[in-house]
């Protein structure tokens, strides 16, 4: 009851144990020297913990996991943006002399059944799933970081209540969710952003959650508390800041996801239009032609698919990684 | 005994009566590529039955020096000179199979914390046995052994224990466990590390006396490592003082502390507030500067930063270990002046103004607190009447459990106390919810928390934090702000240069500093300490106590202060109030309350106290576990306990009142004052048996 009547471990592992002597206010002469102790301890823990962070960042990029998956992310979001400019052939325009043609010098990853290079389709098909993705995941963690504050800190009926609308809507495969909102309002790119946003963060809510009330119990909020601070205050300015390494971790493992969601609702047809160039849509559109031999059709997109997906795993595993040492 | 001789030197011939001998040790750790030395030229011996006792303040290498003892360095660390030989053996030779034999027989260790010792799913009593089965015995003769052994360590319901898990059990508890467990196999080498510090008063003096029985019944070696002086003078034949990796002194035990010749331990011995001690008397002297980091000093003395007496020679020049006398060491050029260090501190307080009336500034009546934990009701704080006048401090002492902090959270508001407790301020009621007082009440009471990690916002700097309080508490804004801001740092005795530095980059004790400068902010007329230097070395401790006590007399704030050490108490308050299972069972002035007669509850936690100048008292011992606050015992609460209950049954069955049994000292107890005197003066209390 009374987890504060612990005794005196001595705080173990503090580097470099202090103080000072205490002084008679307004005579701190003969002292001087000791406080001021030219390149002492304060200064080198100082030293030492800016050397910590920036280890911190020297070991995620020096990380091989990081490395692959950035150079991979990175290729994309240069595809995203210059494709149009370095694609060999225009990715819309059908040709109809080259239907269906199997990967060569010409075509590298051959040409589908309307003869429009699928390379050229697989580049700038990055664009769109590249602008959605990181957008829907930004709002969803926006969102759920506010709710998880709003639930782990208040607790009482907001915490119960919003608890079970998550568990109701968790239990739902988050795709049928989609699904039926697209279905609802109608395929956008703005449809597909608010959904997944919505859906994602009702997941990352609990995260959030489950970290504030490690929070909670620390005494830092109770001296808020005896400061008569505010609400908001108290979640985003004295917690907040406490819990953003979790919320980074989800952001990333996230993004992975919402990349996932997207290729599989373009693949059931609810996601982008025709004729604009997209992963899942290509993947959807062609594989029925996978028994006729045309792999190329299905194989490549799909690829583009998974390394996306696996790049951003690879980061977020990395980034966890550096969070937790 | 053994002699301290200087060193093993190189050729010493093993003799017979040595159970350890390290000699010259060096261990570094691997940080990021760097050899960071942990441990230099340490060398010491311990012989047949002695106890030797490690000493020193955190981070000085007391624990990795029990480490290298057992082999159990980290990966990043090792052994870069020097060797340790037990029972004539050098440890670093040990091959996987022998090193695994030797850890199983040969030494074995007990640490701070019995809980995280112990396999928190599997029964007390298969862990128990399982030391038996590994020395090859069979499950159910293993079984019986473990039995025995919690026997030697005196449990008294050794079934129970046997067959619970560790979580069931008590702290004290569980460390008696361990000592059966490291004595099962009746080592040559007990290595104790910080074993009571985690325990209650009460319960380290039980731990303590059954390890000193053991140890002759098993005739065991002991290396003894704690940063609490006084304990290792109880314990050890021998002592060592540890100072940033280094040995620096070494000798019996009673002529160290009584005698240090080495500046750290002579500052070690003065930090320590002791019998009597009061903050009207004079301040404590405290060590200055900071423990270097490891590495730091290539030459010179270690402690040549921070000692008075050090001159260009010492940091000029590394001390050899001077031999003081037959039996005595010491690394320091001028041994022979050390006991003549200046103090760090000077010694003058200022003088208290004169009391400002009698009206208490906080009130309480009838103050109780009843949390319901699983349709239980756990009485925590029970009918708690006291009263704090301005500018004094009320110290509130008591085993953990007994409701000190919680009563500090009902005051404060951040537990709401039952129906019809009165909380008073000024004379006025307060809300019973914090949330619900005036920005002004609030402003009236803060608190220091025990733990800083906790208390302070660690992605937050010392700017943002003191400047928070500052806003909302002082309502200040703009250029008063910032002026306040520097003088309330500078009155916690910090400089600007640490207001841009988080938490995390400032040291323990400087960031109970920040805590203090926070609450002190908005100018409190009341400050709950809860603990304030629990967590801290005595050094800091003693520079902390200092800063409390010239805040107080500056600021005429009144304190609350929580500690379960009373020499610390003792220091700091003007009156005491005794707590136990949430009640006051003794409250008055605090050299009333100190010079007795004691409520028996009192005085079994003064007796339970062991003191650095080796005056031992007469001790009364408590017996048995403190009771569960959801089954308070009928009667005097204290009476399963109580080694002076009354042979006519009434403490069993009624609750003595709580009664003023001279000027302003309160008591609960039936026993008549004048008899308490009595037989407080002639005898020591018989140890009663524990109650069922």
């Amino acid at each position: 009851m009374t987890a504060g009547d612990d005794p005196r471990g001595p705080l173990a592992g503090a580097p470099g144990i202090s103080l000072d002597a205490a002084l008679p206010p307004g005579e701190p002469a003969v002292f001087e020297t000791f406080l001021a102790d030219p390149g002492g301890a304060a200064g080198a823990l100082e030293v030492s913990m800016g050397r910590i962070r920036r280890e911190q960042v020297r070991r995620l990029v020096g990380s091989k996991t990081f490395l692959v998956g950035s150079v991979i992310v990175l290729w994309w979001v240069v595809c995203a943006i210059f494709g149009t400019l370095f694609v060999p052939y225009s990715a819309t325009t059908p040709d109809i002399l080259s239907t269906n043609l199997a990967p060569s010098a010409a075509h590298w990853f051959g040409t589908n059944n309307v003869g429009e290079d699928v390379f050229s389709r697989v580049i700038v098909g990055a664009r769109d799933i590249l602008e959605i993705a990181p957008l829907a995941t930004l709002l969803g963690t926006v969102l759920g970081t506010t709710i998880g504050l709003a639930q782990g800190y208040l607790r009482g009926a907001v915490d119960m209540i919003v608890g079970r609308i998550v568990d109701a809507a968790l239990a739902l495969p988050i795709v049928i969710v989609a699904f039926i909102f697209v279905v609802a309002i109608g395929p956008s790119t703005l449809t597909l952003i608010v959904v997944i946003g919505f859906v994602f963060a009702l997941i990352i809510a609990r995260t959030v959650r489950t970290a504030v009330l490690q929070e909670r119990e620390l005494d830092y909020l109770a001296a808020a508390r005896l400061r008569d601070e505010s609400v908001p205050h108290v979640m985003f300015v004295e917690i907040l800041p406490n819990v953003l390494g979790p919320i980074l971790v989800e952001f990333t493992v996230r993004l992975g996801y919402a990349i996932f969601t997207i290729a599989t609702l373009s693949f059931l047809g609810f996601g982008l239009q025709l004729p604009t160039p997209d992963w899942g849509a290509d993947v959807a559109t062609n594989y029925g032609y996978l028994s006729a031999g045309y792999w190329w059709e299905t194989l490549f997109p799909a690829l583009a698919i998974a390394s996306l997906v696996i790049a951003i795993n690879l980061i977020g595993d990395s980034i966890e990684a550096v969070l937790i040492q | 005994m053994i002699l301290a001789t200087s060193a093993g030197l190189p050729g010493t011939i093993e003799a017979p009566s040595t159970t350890l001998e390290v000699s010259h040790l060096d261990v570094s750790y691997r940080v990021r590529g760097n050899e960071r030395p942990a441990l230099r030229d340490v060398s010491f011996r311990i012989g047949r039955q002695e106890s030797f006792g490690l000493v020193g303040e955190s981070g000085c290498g007391k624990s990795t020096t029990a480490l290298a003892i057992t082999r159990y360095l980290p990966r990043n660390g090792s052994l870069s000179g020097g060797s340790i030989t037990v029972n004539g053996q050098d440890i670093a030779a040990l091959d996987k199979r022998s090193l695994r034999q030797f850890r199983a027989r040969v030494v074995s260790m007990v640490y701070q914390e019995p809980g995280r010792a112990l396999n928190p799913s599997i029964r007390v009593g298969r862990q128990v046995a399982e030391v038996y089965e590994i020395a090859g015995m069979k499950k159910s003769e293993a079984l019986a052994r473990a039995e025995e052994m919690l026997r030697v360590v005196q449990i008294a319901d050794r079934g129970r224990v046997l067959g619970s898990y560790p979580h069931q059990l008590s702290g004290g508890m569980l460390q008696r466990v361990m000592v059966a467990m490291a004595l099962a196999t009746e080592p040559s080498l007990l290595i104790l590390d910080e074993p009571t510090t985690a325990l209650d008063a009460t319960v380290e003096a039980e731990v303590l006396d059954l390890v000193s029985s053991l140890r002759q019944q098993f005739q065991t070696s002991v290396l003894f490592i704690s940063h609490n002086l006084a304990v290792i003078a109880k314990m050890c034949d021998r002592v060592g003082v540890m100072y940033a990796g280094e040995l620096v002194e070494q000798g019996p035990a009673r002529e160290i502390f009584e005698n240090p010749r080495h500046p750290y331990t002579v500052g070690l011995v003065r930090c320590v507030p002791r019998g009597g001690q009061s903050k009207d008397h004079g301040r404590l002297d405290a060590i200055p500067g900071f423990l270097p980091e490891p590495g730091e000093v290539q030459v010179g003395c270690v402690f040549a930063k921070r000692c008075a007496l050090a001159d260009q020679r010492c940091t000029e020049e590394t001390p050899p270990t001077y031999e003081v006398s037959a039996t005595r060491t010491s690394r320091c050029h001028y041994h022979e002046q050390a006991p003549k260090l200046p103090r760090a501190t000077p010694e003058d307080v200022m003088p208290r103004r004169a009391d400002g009336g009698e009206e208490p500034v906080i009130r309480l009546r009838g103050v109780s607190k009843t949390f319901h934990v699983r349709g239980e009701q756990v009485r925590a704080v029970v009918g708690v009447d006291l009263d704090l006048k301005v500018g004094e401090t009320l110290g509130i002492v008591g085993e953990s459990g007994c409701g000190k902090t919680t009563l500090a959270r009902v005051l404060l508001g951040l537990s709401v106390p039952d129906e019809g407790s009165v909380i008073e301020l000024d004379g006025s009621p307060l809300a019973p919810e914090c949330t619900s007082r005036s920005r002004k009440q609030l402003q009236a009471m803060q608190i220091i928390f025990q733990n800083p990690d906790s208390a302070l916002n660690r992605r937050h700097n010392v700017r943002h934090i003191v400047t928070r309080a500052l806003k909302k508490l002082a309502g200040l804004s703009g250029e008063s702000c910032e002026n306040r801001l520097l003088e309330v740092i500078r009155s916690v005795r910090m400089e600007e240069r640490h207001l841009a530095l988080r938490p995390y980059q400032l040291s323990g004790g400087l960031k109970q500093r920040v805590a203090i400068a926070r609450a002190f902010a908005g100018a409190p007329r009341v400050l709950v300490c809860d603990e304030p230097t629990s967590a801290l070395d005595v050094s800091v401790q003693a520079a902390i106590l200092n800063l409390l006590a010239d805040l107080q007399s500056r600021e005429r704030v009144s304190y609350v202060f929580i500690s379960h050490d009373l020499g610390v108490v003792r220091y700091l308050s003007d009156s005491i109030a005794v707590l136990y299972l949430g009640r006051v069972m003794e409250h008055g002035p605090a050299g009333t309350v100190f010079a007795g007669p004691h409520h028996p509850y009192t005085e079994s936690l003064f007796s339970a106290v062991p003191s650095l100048d080796g005056t031992r008292r007469e001790r009364i011992r408590l017996k048995g576990e403190i009771p569960s606050s959801a089954h308070s015992p009928a009667g005097c609460v204290f009476h399963t306990r109580c080694p002076r209950r009354l042979e006519n049954g009434l403490c069993d069955s009624s609750e003595p009142p709580f009664v003023e049994v001279e000027p302003h000292h309160m008591m609960r107890c039936h026993i008549p004052l004048e008899e308490l005197r009595r037989l407080q003066a002639t005898q020591s209390a018989p140890v009663p048996e524990p109650s069922p």
